[in-house]
């Protein structure tokens, strides 16, 4: 019996020792880097992603921009590589984990960045955007990419958020935009009265939620109330934030969303306000070519769409207007062990540079850096919004996104169930405090 | 031939391919799943071997607990639905008009992949469009359930159509067994006197009892590990009313980036299934098949 199971044992045996000694192979990195010099030419590992299948038009810029870059420089030659957004997630992972990242590539803000500083893969770029790009972004943006004081990333996009509203039916009940939160619950009484939902929101994932919640807590609390939070500098369990969660609360009971919108996705949400069924729908500008140019709606429809920022509350810290819940799309970073560091920082700054030329009137995409509308030619709301960016005192980047993924999560959840009234105000600052706290630790 | 099988290293040669493979993807993987359980892990950063912490974590966590009560709960359901699907392969197994034309309306939903069948029934659950509370409307209830936002009906809200997408599956299953139980024996059973119920329950029913034990493991394993409907209906929301354990592993480890506590529910989840497993061989068990 004993001798029967031994080769089969054996075997396995085997196979887990010649497992593991692949593992050890693959592990011994090989970051000597093949990107120096070669003939003479200076070669930049690029990677982005934004494939010419999927996203055309930001691959057309990304590659003229190159091209001028290669002009302008014969000496130093681009090589990209161009990954979909999940493919260049887990590529990205994969290469920091063996430490074998592009010259240059794309990343994400805050949480995301982190534990690549941390490992110290990317470089900061300081230098080269006081050289290069010094007040050329909207404030507060660059400094989602910033660790310690540091900027790890130069930002290329930028998303803000307004209250987009149908202008026919507020026409249709004689409602005007309104400037306080006063008059904001005034519409949308009306609107009950009138049978037409007022807001459209999805809380199944919890973000567009809590959207209305961040505004409320920048109107109450102030414009930098959650910023502080994560910083340490304040607590969640601050009575601004609880009158913020409250005022959520108000807002649900006053039947302001349509019902059931826990368990709708933020598409199903919008939905309703893209039938019409809803009057507003509090989103991001990455919503804007679906209001604007997009060849999938009806004219007909984008004519009756306008926006508004979101009103003021009396008695709130928040005094001004102009100041605005957001968060930055992807950016540029350097990689830390690159061997052409300086003109690797030289082709991301340019890069950023030209891709807010470029990127409004050729991809409908808001540039993180500020933009000069005079000579282009562009849709009237592209034309306010960005002269509402040249105007913004502050954007608050988005609570979840500077949170670290376990918050974020917590709070996607607990929006969900503020919303849908299973937890009380208090509850959902003490539970979100609690878990900030326990990672202090 | 003699000769050849009881060659320990000709033997060794055949079974040698299959149990590599077998290997490499099933229980390699099962046994890193555990040992990664042992780690604090983010994904990519160095991993940090933390011994049993994220285990003990797992025995504490309320929140897996609920999830794991969920699973049960959608096991027991989907027994239970054995009988209903029992009793229409029934049916259909008798020689009825139109027998044919049922079996394949009860296969289709099998035939669509459970996305397609997720947003299906997203839309008939809709709180104001969709086609379910249009109906209950029309009879005049005022305020319809909130399908799928109501944290105290969700998670049936889920099962009927889980329950709905496999009854095509276990009716082919029962279908067949029932198909290949011999005329011979049913028809001695008639000439005895025995009534179409006393056919179906006593002679039907013991020689098919194999299938159905099996069919009980399936379906019991098959809901623990239940992950695609719940993942694309509600996401185990609002607020973990519809959490299932694979959809809470799936959420710890590709949501929170805690891949090391992931594992560990994933590992948890293997055990549990076997258990379960083992539990109900042991229940079932009989002495031997019925035969006539």
């Amino acid at each position: 019996m004993l001798k029967k199971k031994a080769l089969p044992i054996m075997l396995a045996v085997l196979l887990m020792m010649s497992f593991a000694l692949a593992g050890c192979g693959s592990s011994a990195n090989n970051a000597d880097g093949s990107n120096a010099a070669s003939g003479g030419q200076t070669v930049i590992k690029f990677m982005h992603l934004w494939p010419e299948g999927s996203s055309k038009a930001q691959y057309t810029i990304v590659n003229d921009i190159i091209q001028d870059y290669e002009k302008q420089h014969p000496d130093v030659k681009i090589q990209t590589e161009i990954l979909g957004n999940d493919q260049y997630r887990e590529k990205l992972k994969v290469l920091a984990s063996s430490n074998e990242l592009p010259d240059v590539g794309m990343t994400w803000s805050d949480g995301f960045l982190k534990p690549y500083v941390e490992g110290q893969l990317f470089t900061p770029l300081d230098d080269v955007i006081d050289a290069n790009l010094k007040d050329a972004f909207i404030p507060g943006v660059k400094e989602s990419y910033a660790i310690d004081g540091k900027t790890y990333g130069m930002p290329l996009e930028l998303n803000i958020s307004y209250i987009f509203y149908n202008k026919e039916i507020f026409k249709k009940y004689n409602l005007q935009v309104p400037k306080t939160y006063t008059e904001f619950k005034n519409i949308v009484n009306t609107l009950n009265q009138n049978g037409v939902i007022p807001a459209a929101v999805g809380n199944k994932e919890g973000w567009p939620g809590s959207f209305w919640f961040m505004y409320l807590a920048d109107r109450i609390g102030g414009p930098t109330i959650l910023t502080d939070v994560i910083q340490g500098k304040r607590s969640f369990n601050d009575p601004d934030i609880l009158k913020a969660a409250t005022e959520v609360q108000n807002l649900v009971d006053m039947n302001t969303f349509e019902k059931g919108n826990s368990g709708l996705s933020n598409d199903e949400a919008k939905g309703y306000f893209m039938n019409e069924q809803a009057a507003m729908f509090l989103t991001a500008t990455w919503e804007l070519p679906n209001y604007t140019t997009s060849k999938d709606v009806p004219q007909e429809f984008k004519d009756k769409i306008g926006y508004f920022k979101f009103p003021l509350y009396e008695g709130g810290k928040g005094t001004d207007i102009n100041s605005y819940v957001g968060g930055p799309g992807v950016g540029l970073f350097v990689a830390d062990h690159s061997q052409v560091k300086e003109q690797a920082k030289d082709f991301a700054a340019f890069l950023v540079k030209e891709w807010g030329n470029k990127s409004v009137t050729d991809a409908g995409v808001i540039p993180a850096t500020k933009v000069d509308t005079a000579d282009k030619k562009l849709d009237p709301m592209y034309v306010e919004i960005l002269k509402d960016l040249n105007g913004a005192s502050n954007v608050t980047t988005y609570f979840d996104t500077q949170a670290s993924p376990n918050v974020a999560e917590l709070h996607h959840d607990l929006i969900a169930a503020l919303f849908g009234k299973q937890i009380t105000p208090q509850q959902f600052v003490d539970q979100t405090a609690a878990a900030l706290a326990e990672e202090k630790q | 031939m003699k000769a050849v099988m009881s060659n320990r290293a000709a033997i060794a040669m055949y079974v040698l391919p299959a149990l590599l493979l077998i290997m490499i993807i099933i229980y390699v993987p099962l046994v890193l799943t555990g040992y990664y359980g042992m780690m604090d892990w983010k994904g990519f950063a160095p991993m940090k071997f933390i011994g049993f912490g994220n285990y003990n974590k797992l025995i504490h966590d309320s929140m897996f607990w609920k999830s794991t009560y969920h699973s049960v709960l959608l096991g027991i359901f989907s027994t239970l639905s054995l009988f209903i699907y029992l009793a229409v392969s029934m049916v259909l197994a008798s020689r009825i008009k139109g027998a044919n034309l049922f079996r394949k309306i009860y296969l289709i939903p099998m035939l669509l992949s459970s996305v397609a069948i997720a947003q299906l029934w997203s839309k008939i659950y809709d709180p104001a469009n969709g086609m379910l509370n249009n109906l209950l409307m029309a009879f005049g209830v005022e305020n319809p359930p909130l399908w799928l936002s109501d944290p105290n009906i969700v998670l049936y809200s889920i099962f009927v159509p889980i329950v709905w997408q496999y009854a095509g599956f276990y009716i082919i299953i029962y279908y067949a067994a029932l198909k290949n139980v011999s005329e011979e024996v049913v028809e001695a059973a008639t000439i005895d006197g025995a009534t179409a119920w006393q056919v179906a329950t006593r002679v039907k029913l013991p020689l098919i009892a194999p299938v159905f034990k099996v069919t009980i493991i399936l379906a019991l394993v098959g809901s623990l590990k239940y992950f695609d409907l719940i993942f694309v209906m509600t996401g185990g929301g609002p607020n973990h009313a519809s959490e299932v354990m694979a959809s809470y592993m799936y959420g710890e480890a590709f949501s929170k980036y805690n891949f090391g506590y992931g594992s560990a529910i994933g590992f948890a989840l293997l055990v549990i299934c076997l258990l379960m497993t083992w539990l109900i061989r042991k229940l079932t068990a009989s002495n031997e098949d019925v035969q006539y």
